[in-house]
């Protein structure tokens, strides 16, 4: 049986998601979690390039040791925001607020969420959070690091603490809103014959996700609210001059914190899960391993906090425990790398943009898993701590791992969301410029740090400046990378190839409906007889012939 | 709606998107669970702090929780319980098709919910006459309860055990606000979704096919019972065994 | 409809019970029970009695296994919560360093 022949796409009709109603209101009071994910998709971009304002200004400080470009006062609000923004308004709503909620709905064979109000709602609640902080930004900002350590932030800083944590309590909301629809989705809303184990594996990691953000977000709220009451009544609760525990803050921040992470980089696994397996024709090797490596990664993630709380007064006995589980922590994720390296081996890899997203990933991330190791080691996390080091560990899986599944996935799916082609030579030309800035940025700070360049300071000694001077050209390098497909993907809406139901030629459900999809998704509620990735064998299939008449296998 | 209709575009309160009514009533369930579930980590990080700070400071808290009104505490723990069983009435009568049952059972849940807020704002009211509001929440009145002496029996004085101090029991008093108003909020918004049920349910909403806004709305309120059920012993009865007033 | 319906006296029954346990809890609070039992009593009462919301009120007792692994995984990662917080907290005293 070959798959992709035997399923009859309807003929593409011309109306579709995005042309079925005009009007700002049809968009802004639209049930329809593809018009929804595009709603996100703007405002996700919109607060990346805010990140990436500040971000630019950090790299432009720390171009020379002396603190000459900004004061040091005005630095802790840059790389605060920078933290904040990036991390509550990009990171982790990106992968799940945008393809999770166009894609999910479409590869469960639903005509919907199960909570469509409740999705809008949850992108109102995230521009609402959105405007709160950019009012904190704007009205004198925030200098207390994202992690709001206690008690300069309850206690001595004289900046807008209580209105960036309200604006991060809000959005918080948004995220819980999200995941609790994708649970109950996932649950109940599968089409006849989709099977939890023909679920593709974008659906496991989103599963995943959505189990963090349930359990996880609520915490981190009652935190900041605590934290905001306690800014404004004096009692003492995270003070130590009053009898209060600063340590009880931070035991409450990062068990959230921490998982918050994997609900970052969880769904950009998914995302590589499919790019791996659909540009190498083949399916995911150990399937069920993947997809209980994302559950083991979502629960092992609520059992390792106290690593960011080594150098506190935690006892040294919870630190041994929280050591050894952040050691198993990185099993399930080393599992995963290790499945996708074997689905390689022996494929039909096709290199095309997304492909190369994906290959970026898998290298990234195991350096920045690895490094992380380094920092789950008790002792050598003493010196390592607050160092550049840490900095560059957690960009290697933030920018390396998550915003490459993101930029990779963006790609993939773009001619499903937008019903046209980007141009493939400057997406692989991208692709490569920013794969080579990103190394050029963040290598030389895991050195900078190893040597002892502390973090978070805009001033530093001479011997570290050539790390520095590095690392600023590979933040303009990378910056000018990610400017290309913000210009050709609003480029292709208009010029761009028009794109057909199938264009990468994928036995997907999403694949199996015209491109842009209907507002309903299915013209008929599929029923779902084939497994996840049935890629027919490649001698078997004229389809591989057809296609891609000018691609050998390589 | 006839039967025809009923037949081509399902019951007239099927949500487009879902296949079936058991479909939708199923996801409204498990969404509603979901969400509890959320409530659930919420309010933890509070009995996390409440755990620490008491075992940090016994002697205090026990003093402060004695000076709390422990027949309002206990009264509003019998309200709210009774509450939920009328609630659970309601749910009972909308199973079984009995409308007037129903919205009384609802009306009864109500204005018991609205009486726990009641017997609640009468013992903040009390806490402000007593300066025992925390830190400068209320400005130009910090906090500054009079401390009773030996022998003193003034029950509007704090009696401190040995050991206590009144910064100890101003964290008490913090912890105190901090939990049972977060309650009292969540009793605030069970009282609004409730008044909307009664709405519908005056409208004829709801009936044996259809009635998953009532149970779900019931789960909730349930759970705000439940997190009392901890509150009460937990704050009021500290340290009673220890009272000599 | 697969829906359970839960019979009234089921209801009073609970309701009941309820009440009893409120009281309970109430008259054990001023007796003086050895070490730390006046917590672990009055903790056994408010588990029995939110027990019994959940499982009655809140129909959990006729509830899908899928619900039964939601409310067991709260339950567990307050758990996680406390415990790991209180790994910190209760060995602190356990080692000195000198300093």
């Amino acid at each position: 049986m070959k798959p992709i022949e035997s399923f009859e796409i309807p003929e593409p009709s011309k109306v579709n998601y995005i042309n079925a109603q005009y009007g700002l209101k049809s968009w802004l009071l639209t049930k329809d979690h593809k018009r929804i994910a595009l709603l996100y998709l703007g405002s996700i971009t919109f607060f990346f390039f805010i990140g990436g304002l500040y971000a630019m200004m950090i790299r432009l400080e720390l171009l020379t040791p002396p603190g000459d470009f900004m004061q040091s006062a005005t630095y802790n609000k840059v790389f605060t925001q920078h933290g904040i923004i990036m991390i509550f308004f990009f990171l982790i709503p990106s992968i799940p607020a945008t393809l999770g909620n166009f894609l999910i709905p479409m590869m469960i064979g639903a005509k919907d969420l199960a909570f469509p109000r409740i999705n809008l709602l949850s992108w109102y609640i995230y521009m609402l959070g959105g405007v709160i902080t950019i009012y904190a930004l704007l009205a004198g900002g925030v200098d207390t690091g994202w992690t709001f350590y206690t008690p300069f932030s309850t206690t001595f800083s004289n900046t807008y603490v209580v209105a960036a944590g309200l604006g991060i309590f809000v959005n918080g909301f948004s995220s819980i809103l999200t995941g609790l629809n994708f649970i109950v989705t996932v649950h109940t809303m599968r089409a006849p014959g989709m099977t939890w184990f023909r679920l593709p594996l974008f659906v496991w990691s989103l599963y995943a996700t959505s189990l963090v953000m349930i359990l996880g977000t609520p915490v981190i709220a009652i935190t900041i609210l605590l934290l905001a009451f306690e800014r404004l009544a004096h009692v003492g609760i995270f003070d130590p001059a009053l009898g209060g525990d600063p340590i009880l803050f931070q035991h409450l921040f990062w068990f959230y914190s921490h998982p918050a992470v994997y609900i970052m980089v969880l769904p950009s696994m998914g995302v590589i899960s499919e790019l791996i397996a659909n540009f190498s024709r083949k399916n995911i090797f150990g399937y069920s391993f993947v997809a209980f490596s994302s559950l083991a990664i979502a629960v092992f993630g609520f059992l390792v906090w106290g690593h960011h709380l080594f150098v506190t007064s935690q006892s040294v006995y919870a630190g041994m425990i929280f050591s050894f589980l952040s050691f198993a922590v990185a099993i399930p994720s080393a599992i995963k790398v290790f499945n996708w390296t074997a689905t390689l081996y022996k494929s039909s890899i096709s290199y095309d943009t997304p492909m190369l997203y994906a290959l970026g990933f898998i290298g990234l991330f195991t350096v920045g898993g690895m490094t992380g190791l380094f920092l789950a080691s008790l002792a050598v996390d003493v010196h390592l701590s607050d160092t550049y080091f840490v900095v560059a560990h957690f960009h290697y899986i933030m920018v390396g791992g998550a915003l490459m599944g993101y930029l990779g996935g963006l790609h993939y799916w773009w001619p499903k969301i937008s019903g046209r082609m980007y141009p493939e030579g400057w997406g692989r030309f991208s692709a490569l410029v920013i794969f080579v800035g990103f190394n050029l940025t963040f290598l030389p700070q895991f050195v900078a740090g190893y040597l002892g360049m502390p973090r978070r300071y805009h001033a530093y000694p001479p011997e570290f400046q050539v790390f520095n001077v590095l690392s600023t050209a590979g933040a303009s390098i990378l910056g000018f990378g990610m400017l290309i497909p913000a210009i050709y993907f609003v480029w292709s809406m208009r010029y761009g190839k028009h794109a057909e139901a199938n264009p990468w030629h994928l036995p997907g459900l999403e694949w199996r409906t015209q491109s842009p999809p209907p507002t309903e998704n299915f013209a008929v509620t599929p029923i779902v007889t084939w497994e996840a990735y049935e890629f027919a064998p490649a001698e078997e299939t004229e389809v591989v012939g057809k296609f891609r008449p000018e691609m050998e296998r390589i | 709606m006839d039967a025809t209709t009923e037949q081509l575009h399902g019951h007239r309160s099927l949500q487009h998107h879902f296949e079936n009514m058991e479909q939708q009533r199923e996801a409204g369930t498990l969404g509603m669970w979901v969400f509890l579930v959320t409530e659930i980590m919420f309010f933890g990080g509070m009995f996390l702090a409440y755990t620490l700070y008491r075992s940090a400071y016994p002697q205090a808290f026990a003093s402060a929780s004695n000076h709390l009104d422990i027949t309002l505490g206990a009264l509003n723990t019998g309200v709210l319980i009774f509450s939920s069983f009328t609630m659970a009435m309601a749910v009972y009568f909308t199973q079984t098709g009995k409308p007037r049952p129903q919205v009384i059972c609802l009306v009864l849940t109500l204005l018991l919910g609205l009486t726990f807020l009641g017997i609640k704002a009468v013992e903040y009211h009390d806490k402000y006459n007593d300066h025992l509001i925390p830190g400068r929440l209320i400005p130009g009145r910090p906090f500054g309860p009079e401390v009773a002496q030996e022998g003193d029996h003034d029950p509007h004085k704090l009696h401190l055990l040995p050991g206590a101090t009144v910064r100890q029991v101003e964290l008490f008093y913090w912890i105190y606000f901090a939990m049972t108003g977060m309650h009292a909020l969540h009793m605030i918004i069970g009282a609004g979704l409730l008044t909307f049920l009664l709405i519908f349910s005056l409208k004829g909403r709801f009936d044996p096919e259809y009635h998953s806004p009532v149970e779900v709305i019931g789960l909730y309120w349930h759970f705000v019972d439940i997190i009392w059920i901890f509150l009460f012993p937990l704050l009021y009865l500290l340290g009673r065994h220890l009272e000599h007033v | 409809m697969s829906e359970h319906i839960v019979s009234v006296r089921v209801y009073v029954t609970i309701f009941l019970l309820l009440l009893l346990g409120t009281g309970l809890t109430v008259a054990a609070a001023f007796v003086e029970f050895p070490g730390k039992l006046n917590t672990v009593v009055a903790l056994t009462i408010a588990v029995t009695k939110a027990t019994f919301v959940v499982l009655y009120f809140m129909h959990l007792r006729y509830s899908s296994r899928l619900v039964w692994v939601i409310v067991a995984s709260a339950l567990f990662w307050m758990a996680i919560l406390f415990a790991l917080t209180f790994s910190d907290y209760l060995t602190r005293g356990w080692i000195s360093v000198g300093y």
